[in-house]
């Protein structure tokens, strides 16, 4: 099967790197599946996992927020951070996400509500696909 | 002529100094290595976003968005990057007098302008003077993660979004090699002058342009901060790097030259002290 080539880069520098049969993310407007020879298309992404599929395994990566811009032969994606599935730190995830709980919670009506809530979101992507691995 | 232990306790004291700025040399040397580094990783994210925005910005001319106008300036930003602290030569004293100058050139009165400062030093020069700083941000770690100084990054853009400043100015020192350091200054927003080289890509935007304008341009103009920040950290422990060792090389000069004076002064003494016994052994004959 034709591969396509996707690189994941963050500010802390490249996540991924390598050839792919599908890479499934989720952008704001939906779920996109894209494989070898797609028009050049750019998409903001939401939090969520992003699955590279090839040769029957699949790779997990957790993307907070970002764009993805696709081109005939290469898909890259760009975000503020993204993590593989092995290197997420469990732990940190779940200390992460009761820490936004608890912000959610004591000051319901705060100015950071957003940021706690997107806090949360991004803790329980990261533990959803530790878990998944 | 200084007492034989006067000289001593200077030469004493000056290896004590000399330890020291080795020590600091090779801390920040290790540090800059390192800073360095990740100065190099950030290049690849940096050039990607910098093609994906040049090509939507220009690509479709009906893709308007607030952050790629200029509107009339009635306040400037100025972000001024500077270090925590001192001892690193000319690092944090040419970008603030850069920017000083800059700032009574360009303006008459201090409603025209605000200061976000981005380190200690440059906070407490323009506090001294009685500057208004709008937003400072001290302790930033030696090797920064976007995380780090996603905050500030993120209330400076909104400055300019909440139309608290009209166009947006980053001071900071460009990291040219070990030995030299360029103060630069960037216009961050409003983003004009995007330059187009090279071939663009024409895409097909999902959903629309202007809503991947409104995620891709604050990334955009953070990323540039952060950038700033990475290259400006790069150029502070060169700076420091340099300025130790220089100190390092002047203790020993002094060292050698204090040695030489001990020397001849021991050697006075001793001739001195011959001459005496020659000449007392001289009287009783």
């Amino acid at each position: 099967m034709k591969t396509i080539k996707v690189s994941v880069v963050t500010p802390d520098g490249p996540v991924y790197d390598a050839e792919v049969e599908m890479v499934s993310a989720k952008a704001k407007s939906g779920e996109l599946g894209i494989m070898a020879g797609h028009v050049p298309m750019v998409a903001p992404l939401d939090i969520a996992a992003v699955r590279l599929k090839n040769e029957g395994r699949t790779d997990y990566i957790a993307i907070n927020g970002g764009f993805l811009e696709v081109r005939p032969d290469v898909v890259t994606i760009l975000a503020q951070s993204a993590e593989r599935a092995e290197t997420i730190d469990l732990v940190r995830a779940q200390s992460a996400k009761e820490r936004a709980e608890k912000r959610l919670r004591e000051n319901p009506d705060s100015i950071d509500i957003k940021r706690a809530e997107l806090a949360l979101k991004r803790a329980i992507n990261r533990i959803n696909i530790a878990e998944t691995k | 002529m200084a007492s034989l232990r006067d000289i001593k306790s200077r030469i004493n004291s000056t290896k004590k100094t000399s330890q020291i700025t080795k020590a600091m040399q090779m801390v920040s040397a290790s540090k800059w290595n390192r800073a360095e580094s990740n100065a190099k990783k950030y290049v690849p994210y940096m050039e990607k976003i910098q093609e994906v925005v040049m090509s939507i910005a220009s690509g479709s001319t009906d893709a308007s968005h607030p952050m790629l106008m200029s509107r009339p300036i009635k306040k400037t930003g100025y972000i001024v990057i500077t270090a925590d602290k001192g001892l690193a030569g000319a690092y944090n004293s040419s970008v603030l007098r850069h920017v000083l100058k800059t700032i009574q050139q360009r303006h008459k009165s201090s409603d025209e302008y605000v200061i976000i400062a981005i380190g200690k030093v440059g906070r407490d020069f323009f506090i001294n003077r009685k500057m208004h700083v709008e937003l400072e941000v001290t302790g930033v770690p030696d090797q920064p993660s976007f995380s780090d100084i996603s905050d500030i990054a993120k209330s400076a853009v909104n400055l300019f979004q909440n139309e608290l400043c009209d166009e947006l100015y980053m001071y900071y020192n460009h990291y040219v090699s070990a030995i030299s350091q360029e103060v630069t200054e960037k216009k961050i927003l409003p983003l004009t002058d995007i330059e187009t080289s090279g071939t663009l890509t024409s895409y097909e935007y999902e959903p629309d342009p202007e809503a991947i304008l409104e995620v891709l341009l604050p990334q955009y103009a953070e990323s540039l901060i952060y950038g700033a920040l990475l290259d400006g950290k790069a150029s502070e422990h060169s700076a420091r790097m340099t300025a130790m060792k220089n100190a390092t090389d002047n203790a020993k000069e002094i060292i050698d030259s204090l040695s030489l004076q001990y020397n001849r002064a021991r050697q006075a003494a001793i001739t001195q002290e011959i001459t005496e016994i020659v000449g007392g052994a001289a009287a009783l004959e």
